[in-house]
């Protein structure tokens, strides 16, 4: 799972964009934008990645292979049976989807299987989710402010909790790549 | 992870006895949104555990009341979605005028907003008189507030935007009254509206209709009881009447899949086979 706000297409971009098109892993990934501008986002994506993207919808099951993107305008969550479920409950952080409600839905359903990344960004969002990611067994992985194109989001999360890892993009990229090959 | 473990037994404790004691079922409602909401309410009662919640509530029924206004979701805003109200103006509009008499269904209508867009829609197509608009929710709080008609004046900026953008004839304006603090809005809309207590997961269809519009409602449904739900629009819905759904809401995944086809896809309007 992965969430990032202001500056989070192009740090997205650079993580995903040597990924594999077998990748094993189903990658969620979650980004605050204008809601007409979010619409685009999956095509975007799909035009410089060699895995499949499409956005996430609800009652659908997460598969290998794949990157899900969050719709605009709503929450996006993850069932106990791994299954995409979608909310118009109100925003929190000003964000709808918000990457808190992602990460503490995907932590109830993944625990220990789960590996959380929070990116740049200009708000709190994240935070909270990434430390209920932590408490449930998750790796969590923290963009280096000093990496970040804005440092608040990935400072938010530092101030609540320590992350596994705190990385610049290039190792970030490394370790995603790794993860794949752990057995989970 | 005992203490998680120990939230999913009480919850779905909390659900049976809700069920049990008031008819009210969420059996069949996505966990991981109800697991939120409930915690949220956790706070608001100031209870430690889902078990305590339970006890309030089996023993309150003024608390269980107020813990459904946070089990249900009332966020809602007129002519929400614009695109959607501008497909039903052009494409569903005219075949709804060969009726003699139009029977229309909101199915989940929360506070109303969309009542009144529906029948704002309807009186500049020349069609209110001779509609009825069954307008339908399980929390009684928001039929309350939908009868009522009053939003918040913060709110009406956004909805005369969406109202222009759905093809709007007027100025939002001229359906409504600025008064305490909010604008309430011309009764003569709901004069052909019932609000009524209905619920998708235990009530069955009480009238033949044209069209039903049931958004954002299905979203918090597992895939049994938007079975359950669908079977109920498509037993509703006249030969050829029409179905309108949320902007990410789809019969793909139903069991319903092959009973509707496509009026407007981007929009999500269906017509039963």
């Amino acid at each position: 799972m992965l969430g990032g706000s202001a500056g989070g297409v192009t740090a997205l971009l650079c993580l995903l964009e040597t990924l594999p098109a077998d990748y094993r892993l189903p990658v969620v990934m979650l980004l605050h934008l204008p809601d007409d501008r979010h619409s685009e986002l999956a095509q975007v994506f799909q035009r410089r990645l060699a895995l499949r993207v499409k956005e996430a919808e609800g009652g659908e099951t997460l598969q290998p292979a794949c990157v899900y993107v969050a719709p605009p305008g709503y929450h996006l969550l993850i069932e106990q049976d791994r299954s995409f479920s979608l909310s118009r409950e109100a925003p929190q952080h000003h964000s709808r989807p918000s990457i808190d409600v992602l990460f503490e839905s995907a932590a109830d359903a993944y625990g220990a299987a789960l590996a959380a990344v929070l990116l740049t960004g200009a708000n709190q969002d994240g935070a909270a989710g990434l430390a209920a990611v932590k408490a449930r067994g998750g790796l969590t992985i923290v963009q280096d402010p000093t990496d970040a194109q804005v440092p608040t989001m990935p400072e938010a999360a530092l101030a609540l909790h320590t992350p596994d890892y705190v990385l610049a993009l290039p190792d970030l990229r490394a370790l995603l790549k790794e993860l794949d090959k752990s057995p989970c | 992870m005992a203490p998680e473990r120990d939230i999913e037994i009480e919850l779905r404790l909390l659900i049976e006895a809700i069920y049990l004691k008031y008819d009210y079922d969420f059996r069949d409602y996505s966990g991981a949104s109800l697991k939120r909401r409930v915690r949220h309410a956790l706070v608001q009662f100031e209870c430690q555990t889902v078990s305590a919640l339970q006890e309030r509530i089996l023993h309150d029924p003024n608390a269980f009341m107020q813990l459904l206004q946070y089990l249900t979701i009332p966020v809602s805003e007129m002519f929400r979605d614009p695109g959607y109200f501008l497909a039903l103006r052009e494409q569903v509009v005219p075949l709804l005028r060969t009726y003699p008499s139009v029977k229309i269904w909101v199915a989940g209508c929360s506070t109303g907003e969309e009542v009144y867009s529906l029948a704002i829609l309807l009186r500049e197509e020349g069609l209110l008189e001779r509609s009825i608009i069954y307008a339908t929710d399980i929390n009684p709080r928001s039929l309350e507030k939908a009868e009522r008609g009053i939003y918040p004046l913060e709110a009406i900026q956004g909805f005369t935007n969406n109202y222009q953008k759905a093809g709007g004839r007027q100025a939002l304006s001229d359906y409504y009254t600025a008064a305490y603090d909010g604008a309430l809005f011309d009764k003569s809309l709901r004069a052909q509206v019932t609000f009524a207590d209905h619920s998708l997961a235990t009530d069955s269809v009480f009238s033949e209709t044209q069209l039903v519009s049931c958004r954002n409602v299905l979203i918090y449904f597992n895939k049994t009881l938007q079975d359950r739900a669908f079977g109920l629009f498509h037993e509703s819905l006249c030969h050829r009447g029409f179905l309108g759904l949320g902007s990410k809401e789809s019969l793909d995944f139903s069991s319903f899949a092959r009973a509707f086809e496509p009026v407007s896809k981007h929009e999500r309007i269906f017509r039963k086979r």
